[in-house]
């Protein structure tokens, strides 16, 4: 018969219409009061009807491996042994696997001999331009840059606001393994502990061992493992250092000539190295004083 | 043509239909000898004759792709190279016809195949190669007044910094500035010299503008018998809501009829091309993304089976493991229904339906989309796959937790989610498509007849996809020339053959039914993989030492075949990037049909049938 089509189209329509009550109905209140789980089934697989998200006024989380714009992790301010100190070793590969080519990385350098030395001196990242693609989160091999979940960006200005510069990049270690549990613990099993890959070979150097990894989601479990194991004779944090957590730790200056290495990687990771001693020979002198 | 006409040449190898070639034309077919590249090289006085022989007598019924190289600094010529296949399916043959660079000058195969239409004409804006005997021969993609020929490799772009990527002002001096400070935005555009801007402008009206655009309205010729009536030209777009981006048809109407339409575009082009050849290999990833938008995976697996065919010739070459094919089939096939729900869905705001069936469709899409997001990180530009793999395992949970004020988190087991989804959700999400619409009397009245393409045309214009399944020529890369895991896995090419609108519609709910069967196989072999790697090679590795050659990679993207047609010339201690990287784009070639399909219909149907060969504009303009 002509129209039946059309009428069961609308019949179609219709019970969309009357899902989409039915849930409503179903998790009332409980979408503005309830538990944050009852969403999680409202936004579930099974749900029926339209569902709708009042953004800006309710958010959906997003998943752990979403990317914005990258953001550089750094020890928590405080971080027992070298607090604000970043992970980030300037050796530039981010940069260039960057493929709208928006990071930009000076590298850091020891002022008086000029070598390499392993902190960036500035970094920033052009976030007009960035595509968030995630390269440079999946390519550095220090897990120092992350792509973070803050999407919210909007500004007044392009032209020096949606340059971020280290300061507004950076971004403490706790943070990192708040948004991402899962990556955050995959990565420091495969990095065997849950400090920097550097500072695990310099401890092994210094036959000391690095925190080893285990399994947890909660930062203050990792603090308080890094805090356990932290050298007992070691005083408090220097406050210069712990004041901020992008400040680069001053005694980066006492470094040690670095070996002779065309490698720049390799400058760098010996760099670490003798910066990481020279902050102990200053802590101590400080604590003699 | 019956039996006995269909000679042995017709259905032979690709090495029999070359010896063939090669025996009729001794002199001007060669093989082409260099090292990693394949096909022939053909002299281009015969170029028209050999094409000629191909279609008629070879089989090779069907251009898949027309495009050109230019090796300045190589061997100092240009090169058109053509991908001819067989409707009835098998590998390309590939042909070739150099001509040198000034004056570049290689005869048109429109009267052969007109699909190469729009594919010339980009080759003449972007390359600058003449093209004797096109009728129509003008820039497509670039704007009239533009100077030179931006494809050509001692072009260079408004920003220009360095050759290739990664550019040394980064690191380890990289002090970030802007490209706007050192070339301030107004004068990074070069003007041709003897560019009089007053001659693009037109004073009489129409006439000198759309004269100039080849439609060759003559006011005078407009009185028919006596009755004086007015033909209009009209432009459909650049803005109008229904040309799913920035587009525009010229439309010459004699009331509410079309008499002939021409689709203008290249108001989204931003020299895709160009910016990948400046790329790394691994860069030019996420830029696929951005071709066809709403299916950003099966354009990451084009790109990754395009380069994947170069890296196979070198020596440390390992093909991706099962689980990462499974992975790429699961992901492309979410990909071709996220993108039909779309296409079905706006398809319907086109015929006037306005936004109920589509939101309807993509209520659906959401649910696919999170869990893109949750296991490549992004929900439309998902950068996914890898050079031999894809970039990480499924997570095992798709799972938020609470980062921002007010978030809602989510966590599902991944497997339980997909199961649900494609067992249950997505089938009865199509069903519920099909009985809104199907036998919707306005449906079928605005749909049935219209915009018919026959098949021999479909052919003849190089149309993919659902556009070519649906005048009944049962052709999908997926089956002509199979990639991946697909021949384990069963399904039908869907093919209907009315070849009108309605039959395109139908034949997409057709597709994300099959789409649904091969994902109910996937899952079993996704849960059995488990476990097993997703890479198969040395995943730090950010710039791949490809060997020389050339490449042709080729999906069966929702929209139509996409195919990555890329160039090697790379000596291991250069810079590693494409010396070619063009891509077949769908959406583009797609619409050279589209003028020859809108004829004689009424002005609201031009609009439907664009809808029904579903474009979209990141792709068609580049
Ligand atoms: S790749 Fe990592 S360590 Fe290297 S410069 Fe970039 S952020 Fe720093
Ligand atoms: S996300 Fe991609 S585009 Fe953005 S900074 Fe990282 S590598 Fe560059």
């Amino acid at each position: 018969m002509y129209g039946m089509g059309i009428l069961k189209g609308l019949g179609v329509t219709i019970r969309h219409f009357f899902e989409t009550y039915a849930e409503d109905i179903r998790y009332s209140g409980r979408r503005y009061f309830g538990a944050k789980s009852d969403f999680s089934e409202r936004q579930g697989i099974d749900t029926r009807g339209v569902y709708t998200v009042q953004y800006p006024e309710e958010k959906i989380a997003v998943p752990e491996r979403f990317r914005f714009v990258p953001f550089l992790v750094v020890n928590d301010a405080d971080h027992p042994e070298a607090p604000g100190e970043d992970w980030c070793t300037s050796c530039g590969i981010c940069s260039k696997v960057c493929p709208p080519q928006c990071i930009w990385i000076v590298r850091g350098e020891d002022p008086v001999t000029k070598r390499p030395i392993p902190q960036p001196e500035a970094f920033y990242i052009d976030t007009d331009i960035c595509m968030n693609c995630g390269y440079c989160a999946e390519f550095c091999p220090f897990d120092a840059i992350k792509m973070d979940h803050d999407y919210e960006l909007a500004s007044y200005d392009r032209t020096t606001y949606h340059i971020h510069d280290k300061a507004r990049l950076s971004k403490p270690f706790s943070y990192w393994m708040s948004i991402a549990p899962t990556t955050a613990n995959e990565e420091a099993r495969d990095r065997g502990s849950w400090e920097h890959t550097d500072v695990v070979k310099e401890k092994k150097k210094a036959g000391r061992s690095a925190i080893a990894y285990t399994p947890t989601e909660d930062p203050a479990e990792v603090l308080a493992l890094l805090k356990a194991n932290a050298p007992k004779p070691e005083p408090e944090p220097e406050p210069a250092a712990a004041s901020s957590t992008s400040a680069a730790p001053a005694a980066e200056e006492a470094s040690a000539p670095a070996a002779e290495a065309v490698d720049a990687d390799k400058a760098a990771r010996l760099a670490k190295r003798e910066a990481a001693l020279a902050r102990k020979r200053a802590a101590k002198e400080q604590s003699g004083e | 043509m019956t039996d006995q006409m269909l000679a042995p040449a017709q259905t032979g190898t690709i090495e029999n239909a070359i010896a063939f070639l090669k025996a009729r034309f001794p002199d001007s077919v060669k093989d082409d000898a260099r090292s990693g590249y394949s096909g022939v090289v053909v002299d281009k006085l015969r170029l028209v004759d050999v094409a000629r022989t191909l279609r008629d007598e070879l089989g090779f019924d069907y251009l898949s792709s027309a495009t050109a190289v230019d090796y300045l600094g190589v061997s100092d010529h240009m090169e058109m190279v053509y991908h001819a296949y067989r409707t009835s399916g098998g590998p390309a043959l590939v042909f070739k016809a150099q001509t040198e660079r000034s004056n570049a000058e290689v005869p048109s195969l429109i009267d052969v195949w007109p699909g190469v239409d729009y594919q010339e004409r980009e080759a003449w804006d972007l390359f600058g190669i003449r093209f004797a005997g096109h009728p129509n021969l003008k820039r497509i993609l670039m704007w009239d007044g533009f100077e030179g020929h931006p494809m050509r490799k001692d072009w260079r772009e408004a920003y220009y910094e360095e050759e290739h990527k990664p550019f040394d002002s980064r690191w380890p001096r990289g002090y970030a500035r802007r490209a706007e400070e050192l070339n301030v935005y107004g004068r990074n555009v070069r003007y041709p010299d003897d560019l009089d801007l007053g001659s693009l402008k037109s004073d009489s009206a129409e006439e000198s503008l759309y004269t100039g655009m080849g439609l060759g309205i003559d006011v005078s010729a407009y009185e028919t018998e006596g009755i004086k009536t007015d033909k209009l030209v009209v432009n459909l777009g650049p803005h109008h809501p229904s040309t799913h981006g920035v587009f525009r048809m010229v439309v010459t109407l004699d009331g509410e009829t079309v008499l002939s339409l021409e689709p203008v575009m290249g108001y989204l082009h931003r020299n895709h091309e160009k910016i990948g050849e400046r790329n790394a290999w691994l860069h030019n990833m996420p830029f696929t993304d951005r071709l066809d938008y709403i299916s950003s995976m099966s354009n990451n697996l084009g790109y990754a089976l395009a380069v994947e065919g170069l890296l196979a010739s070198g020596a440390r070459y390992v093909p991706p493991t099962y689980r990462a094919e499974a992975i790429r089939v699961l992901m492309v096939e979410l990909t071709r229904i996220v993108n039909h729900f779309w296409a079905i869905g706006f398809l319907l705001n086109d015929l006037g339906a306005f936004f109920t069936p589509a939101l309807y469709a993509i209520a659906e899409r959401e649910k696919i989309l999170d869990f893109f997001e949750a296991t490549a990180g992004s929900r439309m530009m998902c950068n996914y796959m890898r050079f031999q793999g894809v970039a990480k395992d499924l997570p095992e949970r798709i799972r938020s937790t609470a980062n921002l004020l007010n978030d809602r988190v989510r966590d599902f087991n991944t497997m339980d989610y997909l199961t649900e989804l494609i067992t249950e959700r997505l089938p009865r999400a199509i069903d519920d498509l099909d009985r809104y619409l199907t036998d919707s009397e306005i449906v079928r009245s605005r749909t049935i007849g219209v915009g018919y393409l026959p098949p021999e045309m479909a052919i003849a214009y190089s149309t993919a996809g659902p556009l070519l399944r649906a005048s009944g020529i049962p052709y999908d890369v997926r089956r002509a020339e199979p990639y991946s895991i697909y021949p384990d896995l069963d399904f039908d090419v869907a093919v209907r053959y009315n070849g009108d609108i309605y039959d395109r519609y139908l034949i997409r709910l057709d597709e994300m039914r099959e789409s649904v069967r091969i994902l109910k196989q996937v899952l079993p072999r996704l849960e059995k993989s488990h476990g097993e790697s997703i890479f198969s090679g040395n995943k730090a590795i950010y710039m791949p030492r490809v060997p020389v050659g050339e490449a042709y990679g080729r999906v069966e993207n929702p929209k139509g075949e996409l195919g990555y047609y890329v160039v090697s010339e790379g000596d291991p201690k250069g810079p590693q990037n494409p010396w070619r990287y063009h891509v077949r784009a769908p959406s583009f070639i797609n619409l050279t049909a589209l003028g020859a399909m809108c004829k004689g219909h009424k002005v609201a149907d031009v609009v439907a049938i664009l809808g029904s060969i579903d474009i979209v504009l990141g792709e068609t303009d580049r």
